[in-house]
């Protein structure tokens, strides 16, 4: 293990490691506190200037139920989850297909379709900014769910492909062929001996791509414009020019456009590091 | 039929398994770069009719002030971002102990890269906020005068890249940690045998078995630098006065504020170049990792 483990120093180090562990959490995460605190505030406490103190008033619950009330809160999130899960379940699913071709079977343009996925995901999005929204436009999926949808299920699959390729290609092919012998067809290799195979990948790589598309903000700003279909990044930006002032409003909606994916991450941590570190530690 | 589908199975499933995530893929990202080329020699508005020009937008657009100052902002981001693998490397260092609770903290080191781009701009224009913001109070607690970073044309940029390094650290400080667990134990032990501790060892021991958790490292951090986009869009809409521009922003203004799609196009293919020298690179280094 490196670094040597602090067990093994003297007992003063130890304490001082100890000690400055939760010094370095606090102020690595200290944006984020202030911004948790400013969301239990009243507002006359921020009249008042009291920043960055502990809060006169607790407004916890007043805050955040009052954002849901004052604010269309609640579509924001709704809109979030009808674009993300479709998008997660269709790419994913397309991916698992795309990648068990390219992994196991020797098809001519393997490597250079491999390779077309993985760099078009990869380019600066305003590359494809215009012609996808002239494309949404002509198939009438402008400012509804479907531009988002269908748009992120698209460019999330170069990922999953590469993701699942890889998986897929680290699995024994002995399996495989012998199903083969047996005279069982290639769809039915795939769906009972790949897909519960690759099961843990496909936890891993929903986690991942429900965060990416959740936290999309540039698609939301190019593809959708009203309220009733915006999902919660581009609303709370929306929310902060109409509350400008009201920043403990804006800080209770910004903590809640964080919570499903961070409550993702700690349910799935493992699949999520799996994920994101893959190829990381494999040449 | 069927009996051509049994004996030609082989030859034809793998197409079949691969057509959905192709043909989405080529409608919606493949073909789209090809028309942004096409459309970046046309002048457009997004509407009418498109007016062939040839490269006179390239031409406009190297003459372009604006242009040039996105473009040394890209610089800025590129060469301020490579800081987040080393910072990431030394928190995964300094993290990587089995005391108890360290798996939390772990965790919530990783924190601000789950979070959405949009809530960290928001987070850090607080944070910068000259009447309020904690950055004021530090500063002022040490005696120095509050400063607005936001709206000063020479530090916004800084200031905003100081906010994407926050998740961007957090990243690579995840995949240090996932290579530092899959360390050599054997190496390690006879490197200590022989006397090595220390930076001498990190360098010469531990540094060469992390190389592939540097690679990928640096290449998500150098697509992140390039994609900035987001953080811009939400502190400062590129200003003031332009210039906390980037590449991607300036594209974006120009084509949905200006209606200049033609002129935006060739922003954009410019940002897909640059962005080419990395990908090809990447690409070329996994092709040659699949075939030896």
């Amino acid at each position: 293990m490196f670094p040597r483990p602090i067990e093994k120093a003297p007992r003063s180090r130890q304490i001082a490691y100890k000690t400055l562990l939760p010094i370095a959490l606090i102020a690595w995460l200290l944006p984020l506190v202030a911004v948790m605190m400013t969301s239990a505030r009243s507002i006359d406490d921020l009249n008042k200037g009291n920043y960055w103190g502990l809060p006169e008033k607790w407004m916890l619950i007043e805050n955040y139920a009052e954002i849901f009330r004052v604010t269309p809160m609640a579509t924001y999130m709704l809109n979030s989850v009808i674009i993300t899960l479709p998008t997660v379940i269709v790419s994913v699913a397309f991916a698992t297909m795309a990648g068990f071709a390219l992994a196991k079977y020797n098809i001519r343009f393997r490597i250079l379709l491999f390779a077309i996925f993985v760099g078009g995901n990869f380019i600066p999005f305003q590359i494809l900014m215009i012609p996808v929204r002239t494309l949404t436009i002509d198939l009438g999926f402008y400012d509804t769910p479907w531009a988002l949808i269908v748009f992120h299920t698209a460019f999330q699959t170069g990922f999953c492909t590469l993701f699942m390729r890889n998986f897929i290609a680290a699995l024994p092919n002995e399996l495989i062929e012998a199903a083969r012998v047996e005279g069982v067809s290639e769809w039915k290799i795939f769906r009972h001996i790949i897909v519960p195979l690759v099961r843990p990948a496909l936890a891993a790589l929903s986690v991942l791509i429900f965060t990416f598309v959740w936290n999309d903000y540039f698609w939301s700003l190019v593809l959708v414009q009203s309220d009733e279909v915006r999902p919660i990044t581009a609303g709370l930006n929306a929310l902060k020019g109409q509350w400008l002032a009201s920043w403990q409003l804006i800080s209770a909606g910004s903590i809640i456009a964080a919570l499903p994916p961070v409550a993702l991450f700690f349910l799935m941590q493992r699949h999520f590091i799996a994920g994101l570190t893959l190829g990381a530690t494999k040449g | 039929m069927s009996q051509y589908w049994r004996k030609n199975q082989v030859k034809i499933a793998p197409w079949l398994f691969l057509a959905p995530a192709f043909l989405v893929f080529a409608l919606y990202v493949l073909n789209p770069i090809a028309q942004s080329v096409w459309i970046s020699f046309h002048e457009w508005d997004g509407l009418g009719e498109k007016t062939f020009i040839g490269l006179a937008n390239y031409e406009e657009l190297f003459e372009d002030e604006q242009f040039w100052i996105s473009l040394e902002n890209n610089v800025y981001w590129l060469v301020l971002y490579m800081l987040a693998p080393p910072i990431g490397l030394a928190i995964a260092l300094f993290l990587n102990q089995n005391v108890p609770g360290i798996r939390l903290v772990k965790s919530l080191f990783f924190f601000p890269f789950v979070i959405s781009q949009v809530v960290v701009g928001l987070i850090f224009a607080w944070f910068y906020d000259p009447h309020n913001g904690l950055l004021t109070l530090l500063l002022g607690s040490i005696g120095i005068e509050p400063i607005a970073i936001l709206s000063d044309e020479d530090l916004v940029t800084y200031g905003i890249i100081a906010a994407g390094l926050w998740p961007q650290v957090a990243y690579c400080m995840i995949l240090y940690l996932t290579g530092l667990n899959s360390l050599s134990p054997d190496q390690i032990e006879a490197a200590r045998l022989d006397g090595a501790k220390g930076l001498r060892m990190l360098w010469h021991v531990i540094l060469p078995q992390l190389m592939p958790a540097t690679f990928i490292a640096i290449v998500v951090t150098v697509i992140g630098a390039l994609r900035s986009f987001d953080l811009v869009a939400i502190m400062t809409d590129g200003g003031p006065y332009g210039s906390s521009s980037v590449l991607a922003y300036f594209m974006y203004e120009q084509s949905m504020f200006n209606y200049r799609m033609g002129y935006g196009a060739a922003i954009a293919t410019v940002l897909f170049l640059i962005m080419d020298i990395y990908i090809a690179f990447f690409l070329w280094r996994m092709i040659r990792a699949e075939r030896s």
